[in-house]
């Protein structure tokens, strides 16, 4: 990336970090290993020579983070820690407030062969048991957010599945945001899943805030399967329209591993995600689901990296986007088939729904291929509801705002069904009547 | 029940029809036939309201009502059908719920108590007989990865649950092997009725050995140029359709 080499964009702004940060390790505990305080260190150098990304650079041509970087975001002081809403999920969680472990709403999850603690508490104690995981995948040139998240590793959380456990109920995690007197806030959380040899579990991982609420998450989660582990991992951005969302979730995959991801995102003004995956690993199989839904002036973005490094992996990734108003999307999928990763089985899917004559996508699917003996595709389509569906279900006598309504929801739903956390998905079904235009009566007639 | 009169359509700009004068009266079947690009399935759209079908001149009226100033929903919900055909494949839309959202949306028109999920289900049992239909069918979306054959039966089950006043099957023949053929055209004879008028648009005379229509019709060029009895579709089937391709006179 040549940005190191320019003077970084926003210099007081980056500068404003600089002293958040100071103040920030002035108050941590004296005892922490010299490994995570150089981590810290690390993160903050990185981010400073980086400074914020411009749209110069061809990751962040579609999005803009200026508005971010002109908001002086402070930390949240634990005074405002507090419950902003009910909690966002059903059943047992781990739930934060304003990125810090709030055990007076949660209700850890438990289930055999599973431990799932807040970071801190794990920093405090054991710190050892995450050394090997933690900034393993996530850091990187380009990635000044990660290194920001680094800066301001406190707390998040981190889940552990034993080798070989079946873990059925979901593992859920929520993250709560709510803007502070003084004004708006930042919270960095970081996750840390390890998926254990053999073993099998779901991840739903969660992020809302309180309406009204201007605060900027900017949050990273790490997982790591080993050989042969089966990882269900859903992630549902809801923050407050006025919120800013940036998110990192990178993947490492063992051999005969699989990894589902479904990334939802609904809320925040302007809200982005990388995936990075990795096979590091052959036979490995993962599946990238994702939905978003930007209306008004949201701005949505999606990147992801796909990286076939080993042979005979499979990859299956289907995106959708719905935009109203003036909302943009960005989608940019790369899927990377290295020399010698044969027998390398990809398809990436990328189709969106422009619902206003204002809204915007950019859909950028992009393959490439260095190995010979591979099976890949990528598509992407653009465009309004189909003339003639709609003329279809009208010739039925079903009114046009209704048929639209139903072929809007049809859209969204191939992702919504996918969803097997029920809960989730009746959750997600009930945000979706709210938020598409129609008669709610019409939308119980999608499968 | 039916009458077009002087009709004149276009569709990007393009005259498809010319003046087409056509009057079908309630318990009748009429048949149109004629060559590719006659006009047949432009006709059978613009009945139904197809937006971007421009109609220039002319009018059409049903059950004396101005046919072209309603929208095609409401078209369907006075009464009129449409069989498509190429049936629209809609994923993630169920065709047993999309279904009841039309019969409903019919019913309410009319002013009659919307039916619950129940009675609903009573009346897609029945109607899934007339044309054989695989009620497994009935539960996947509307018309995805449905066979050329599964799809029209879908629309003729279709035509049975909303019950039509006059229904317009353009080339619900085209596409099928002669056992399906049978099943769709045994299918469109049950729901003949003294009440319901029908127009099939049809390329081949094939169809009209199982359906005998009481009219025939012959379009060429946007308009129709022959009209008689059933006889005259197994003159066209000997003939072709050349004879009659000059226009019959000036209009």
């Amino acid at each position: 990336m040549s940005a190191a080499t320019q003077a970084p964009a926003f210099p007081a702004e980056v500068a404003h970090w600089r002293d958040e940060y100071e103040s920030f390790r002035a108050g941590l505990r004296a005892e922490e290993p010299e490994w995570v305080r150089g981590l810290r260190a690390a993160g903050i150098r990185a981010f400073e020579e980086a400074g914020f990304p411009t749209t110069r650079l061809e990751d962040w041509r579609h999005t803009s983070v200026s508005a971010i970087a002109r908001t002086r975001f402070a930390r949240p002081s634990p005074s405002i820690a507090r419950p902003v809403r009910g909690r966002p999920l059903e059943g047992r969680q781990l739930v934060f407030v304003n990125g810090r472990y709030a055990p007076e709403l949660s209700s850890a999850p438990a289930p055999e062969g599973v431990q799932v603690r807040s970071l801190r508490e794990v920093l405090d104690r054991q710190p050892e048991l995450v050394q090997p995981y933690l900034d393993r995948q996530a850091s990187g040139p380009g990635r000044p957010f990660v290194a920001l998240n680094s800066a301001f590793l406190d707390d998040g959380a981190c889940i552990s599945v034993a080798a070989n456990a079946v873990v059925t109920d979901p593992i859920q995690i929520a993250f709560l945001s709510a803007s502070g007197t003084d004004g708006p806030t930042a919270s960095h959380p970081r996750v840390l899943i390890v998926a254990g040899r053999g073993s099998q579990a779901t991840v739903v991982e969660s992020y809302d805030g309180a309406a009204g609420a201007v605060y900027l998450t900017n949050a990273v989660t790490e997982v790591a399967l080993e050989d042969g582990a089966i990882l269900d991992h859903y992630r549902v951005q809801r923050e407050s329209a006025t919120a800013f969302h940036v998110g990192s979730l990178c993947v490492t995959q063992g051999r005969a591993s699989r990894f589902t991801s479904h990334a939802i995102a609904l809320g925040a003004s302007l809200s982005r995600l990388d995936l990075r995956q990795v096979f590091a690993g052959e036979g490995g199989e993962c599946v990238l689901d994702g939905l978003f839904l930007a209306g008004d002036s949201q701005h949505t973005d999606i990147h992801t990296w796909v990286d076939h490094a080993q042979p005979h992996c499979t990859t299956r990734e289907l995106y959708k986007g719905i935009v109203d108003g003036r909302a943009r999307g960005v989608f940019v999928g790369r899927i990377l088939v290295r020399a010698g990763a044969q027998k390398t089985d990809a398809i990436q899917t990328n189709k969106n729904l422009i619902l206003s004559r204002e809204a915007l996508v950019d859909s950028l699917p992009q393959l490439e291929i260095l190995a010979d003996d591979v099976k890949c595709k990528h598509g992407s389509t653009t465009g309004q509801l189909d003339p003639l569906a709609l003329f279809y279900l009208r010739s039925r006598g079903i009114g046009e705002e209704a048929a639209r309504a139903l072929l809007t929801y049809a859209f969204a739903s191939e992702v919504v069904q996918r969803i097997g956390v029920e809960a989730l998905r009746a959750d997600l079904t009930e945000h979706l009547q709210r938020r598409l235009p129609g008669p709610p009566e019409i939308k119980e007639a999608t499968v | 029940m039916l009458e077009v009169r002087d009709l004149h359509a276009s569709v990007n700009g393009h005259a498809i029809l010319k003046g087409v004068d056509l009057a079908v009266k309630k318990g009748e079947v009429h048949a149109i036939m004629g060559p590719n690009g006659s006009g047949k399935s432009t006709l059978a759209h613009v009945l139904a309201g197809r937006p971007g079908y421009e109609v220039t001149r002319g009018e059409v009226l049903y059950r004396g009502r101005d046919l072209l100033t309603m929208s095609p929903e409401e078209r369907a919900r006075e009464g009129v059908f449409l069989a498509f055909q190429y049936p629209v494949e809609i994923a993630g839309v169920s065709n047993v719920y999309f279904l009841k959202a039309a019969v409903n949306a019919v019913r309410k028109h009319r002013g009659q108590p919307e039916l619950d999920a129940i009675d609903f289900l009573g009346l897609v049992k029945e109607k899934a007989k007339v044309v054989d239909m695989d009620e497994s069918l009935v539960k996947r979306p509307v018309n995805e990865g449905f066979s050329g054959g599964e799809k029209k039966r879908n629309e003729i089950f279709q035509m049975a649950v909303l019950d039509p006043s006059l229904a317009i099957l353009d080339e619900t023949d085209s596409g099928l092997d002669i056992d399906a053929l049978r099943t769709v055209a045994n299918g469109v004879n049950q729901l003949r009725s003294p009440e319901r008028a029908m127009v099939l648009v049809t390329h081949y005379q094939r169809l009209l050995d199982y359906i005998v229509p009481d009219v025939v019709h012959v379009l060429v060029d946007g308009r129709i140029v022959k009209s008689g009895g059933k006889d005259l579709a197994l003159e066209l089937e000997k003939k072709g359709y050349e004879w009659l391709e000059a226009p019959a006179g000036p209009r």
